[in-house]
């Protein structure tokens, strides 16, 4: 959103805020001005110019988010025409590190939009449940119920339901709590770095056999908790990244010596050098960092699933 | 009411700098079977009685309509009309279309009963009058049903082109009219003109006796309707030419030529009177190039009511540049199925041509051309018809024409040409 006037009350906006000060319109949907392919003040509400037919991009080509300690980033890639991949990164209670990432399926109506009302909606929810002293797998089922319930809502009469995939870490203490639905990835990068999910896809393909959508039926995240006393970091991804880079030595090699935000950057950037089929998504949060003296587990331990 | 749904099949994908954008488009409609505005339905029944359907086929057209008047459904209002060089409302006689009951239809099918054949044949008085009939109706019910069904056995001899033009051109989008030929000596192409211009099907009898039967299940198709006058509006983006606007099924039909202007962008396709059915249609667009990556809306395809402004559903029909080769050489299958069955009726039609101008080599390879996508797609029908007219060895594909024709098949296979089948088998199902 450029500055402006909010479409839904004609207050007076500025750029970058996400909802209108006055009556909490959500400007993140509003059309961005005037189409940036032919200049007409045409923009539909699903972001096809009604004039010249250009799709806009959202505003999401690259987005990066610092928080935490952490960071996040979101590259719209070199061969789709935005970017419908999606991720949240928020501080929890207690030390707690929350980050979510969602992909879009390009083949669904609208899929930026329910890969961003998911990400949205499950971080919020995490953070909320912690605060009411659910415990992390507790927190993480109840933010997959919540995301998917929100995509299922954009359906739309007549058309196939949006739809996305999940993934989800939570990091608190010693123990990393990673949810997923889908084929976007947790990985741990450290001492015997590990790919922490098992991708929802029949394998060797890219056909999910699990996503959020109002055609997925009822949707039952893998949940698994693991413990380590670090250090490392865990990396969250969409298929973007790990289509190039899967092995997770590589990963770690790349991402390990640098400050969050820089290993985010770096890693989006070989997968934009590899041929950026898609859209990038890597999300980083370290642990256990200044206690690599007495690091006594390398591998974390799976607890639960 | 009836609830539509819209499914786009295409490849988005284009290669740099390719302009050319295909989608199938799918419209289901479902609801309920019986329409609420029953009593609103409109019927006609238009026989030819020229001279030359006397020697029996006209009694067998006399049965035909009462079955007809008998399958009309309580509330109905209809008419019939006997068609020679004139057309003459023999039921009912007020010059408006009564209500269907019991006394109604007696009536009528005495009328009926009555009818002789004699005189020439003037189609396009025949709609006019039927037209009329209609507009009456509409006035009084916006929205209803209207249908009407047309028998003929003969050429359009006693009524100038110009007229027959100007009638067919009055008698447009103020109802929907299924045509039957019965007999070989009515031309294909003329009624087929019919039934496009009032979105109705075409089909060939072959044996009069069959008539009855026939009309019987038109008209139960045409009381399943439930929902009259919708329109296929298709948007195109400023710098976009929009090719075509196609029904590939059930039956082709060109509706390029049928836009309505609805605003520079926008133009509307009369589609007729729906029930639950599913129709397809095939919209081609030519985009401005674009660059790798960027995504553009090609066309939006909606099903609209055009009176009330209602959109019933939508889709659309998107481009996306692409570098990948992997993506953009792909062709969707439910576009290139629907090539084919275009190519299929091409092929008959310029061959049955071509065959009758006694340009044998053209028509040969037409025709043996046409056999092997009949096969290859799953027309069954078309490729027994073929037969008829060719024979194709299997082990070599050389093709000869048949020496000796019957007629009746000839017509059979130039009429039933735009028919088309669904895909064989559903790659998503």
């Amino acid at each position: 959103m450029v500055n402006g006037a909010c479409p839904a009350c004609g207050t007076r906006v500025l750029a970058g805020e996400a909802f209108c000060e006055s009556c909490g319109h959500d400007l993140s949907t509003a059309p961005a001005g005037p189409c940036t392919a032919c200049g007409a003040c045409a923009v539909g509400p699903d972001g096809y110019c009604e004039n010249c037919g250009m799709l806009q991009p959202t505003g999401r080509d690259h987005v990066e988010i610092e928080a935490a300690y952490s960071a996040a980033v979101s590259d719209r890639g070199l061969r789709h025409s935005r970017n419908e991949d999606a991720m949240a990164l928020l501080p929890g209670g207690q030390g707690a590190v929350v980050a979510v990432v969602c992909d879009g399926v390009s083949s669904s109506p609208r899929p930026d939009e329910a890969s961003q009302a998911a990400a949205d909606v499950a971080a919020a929810a995490i953070v909320k449940r912690l605060a009411d002293g659910d415990d992390a797998q507790a927190a993480t089922r109840e933010a997959v119920r919540l995301a998917a319930d929100a995509v299922a809502a954009a359906a739309r009469p007549g058309e196939d339901s949006p739809a996305c995939t999940y993934v989800s870490a939570i990091v608190l203490g010693r123990q990393v709590t990673v949810g997923w639905v889908g084929d976007s990835r947790a990985y741990w990068l450290g001492g015997q770095s590990a790919l922490l999910t098992e991708d929802d896809a029949t394998p060797g393909t890219h056909m999910l056999t699990a996503w959020l959508g109002a055609d997925a039926g009822e949707v039952v995240p893998h949940v698994r908790t693991f413990t380590t006393d670090g250090p490392g970091a865990v990396l969250l991804c969409s298929d973007g990244l790990w289509n190039y880079y899967p092995e997770p030595e590589a990963l770690a090699a790349t991402a390990l010596h640098d400050t969050p935000l820089v290993a985010a950057r770096r890693l989006v950037r070989l997968a934009i050098e590899a041929g950026g089929h898609d859209n990038i998504t890597v999300a980083i949060i370290p642990f256990g960092q200044g206690e690599r003296t007495d690091t006594t587990v390398a591998f974390p331990k799976e607890r639960s699933d | 009411m009836t609830d539509f749904t819209i499914r786009v099949d295409q490849n988005k994908y284009l290669p740099a700098g390719s302009q050319e954008v295909h989608g199938i488009i799918t419209v289901e409609a479902s609801g309920p079977v019986r329409s609420a505005s029953v009593a609103e339905a409109a019927e006609v029944i238009i026989i030819d009685t020229s001279g030359s359907m006397s020697y029996g086929k006209i009694n067998d057209a006399r049965k035909a309509a009462q079955a007809a008047v008998d399958t009309l459904r309580d509330g109905v209002h209809f008419a019939v009309i006997s068609g020679n060089h004139q057309a003459e409302v023999i039921f009912p006689g007020s010059g408006r279309l009564a209500p269907a009951d019991f006394h109604s239809r007696q009536a009528a099918k005495e009328a009926i009963a009555r009818l002789r054949a004699e005189g020439g044949t003037a189609m396009g008085r025949w709609l006019r009058r039927a037209a009329d009939l209609f507009s009456a109706h509409q006035a009084e019910h916006p929205g209803a049903i209207r249908h009407a069904i047309l028998l003929t056995d003969g050429k359009n001899e006693h009524e100038p082109a110009p007229e027959f033009d100007a009638n067919l051109a009055y008698s447009a989008g103020k109802f929907v009219c299924d045509c039957r030929g019965v007999g070989t000596d009515w031309v294909v192409a003329e009624v087929r003109r019919i039934g496009s211009t009032l979105l109705g099907s075409v089909m060939d009898v072959r044996r009069p006796e069959e008539l009855e039967a026939d009309f019987r299940a038109m008209t139960e198709a045409a009381m399943g309707k439930t929902v009259a006058d919708i329109a296929l509006r298709v948007w195109a983006p400023r710098a976009a030419k929009l090719n075509f606007v196609k029904q590939v099924s059930p039956a082709l039909e060109d509706l390029t030529g049928r836009r309505t202007e609805v605003d520079a962008l926008t133009g509307d396709y009369p589609t007729g009177a729906w029930g639950g059915e599913t129709r397809e249609y095939h919209v081609s667009v030519s985009v401005p190039p674009g660059n790798v990556g960027q995504e553009m809306r090609a066309a939006l395809v909606k099903l609209v009511q055009p009176a009330t402004g209602e959109v019933m559903a939508s889709g659309n029909i998107l481009a996306q540049w692409s570098d990948d080769p992997v993506q953009s050489t792909r062709i969707n299958p439910r576009v290139a199925h629907y090539t084919g069955q275009q190519e299929l009726a091409s092929l008959i039609q310029e061959g049955l041509q071509a065959r009758n101008d006694g340009d044998v080599e053209t028509a040969t390879a037409r025709l043996g051309k046409a056999r092997g996508i009949a096969e290859r797609a799953g027309n069954e029908e078309t490729a027994k018809l073929l037969d008829k007219v060719i024979d194709v060895d299997p082990a070599t594909g050389t093709a000869r024409l048949k020496r000796v024709v019957d007629k009746a098949d000839e017509i059979a296979l130039d009429t039933r040409s735009v028919r088309t089948v669904r895909m064989r088998k559903d790659p998503e199902s």
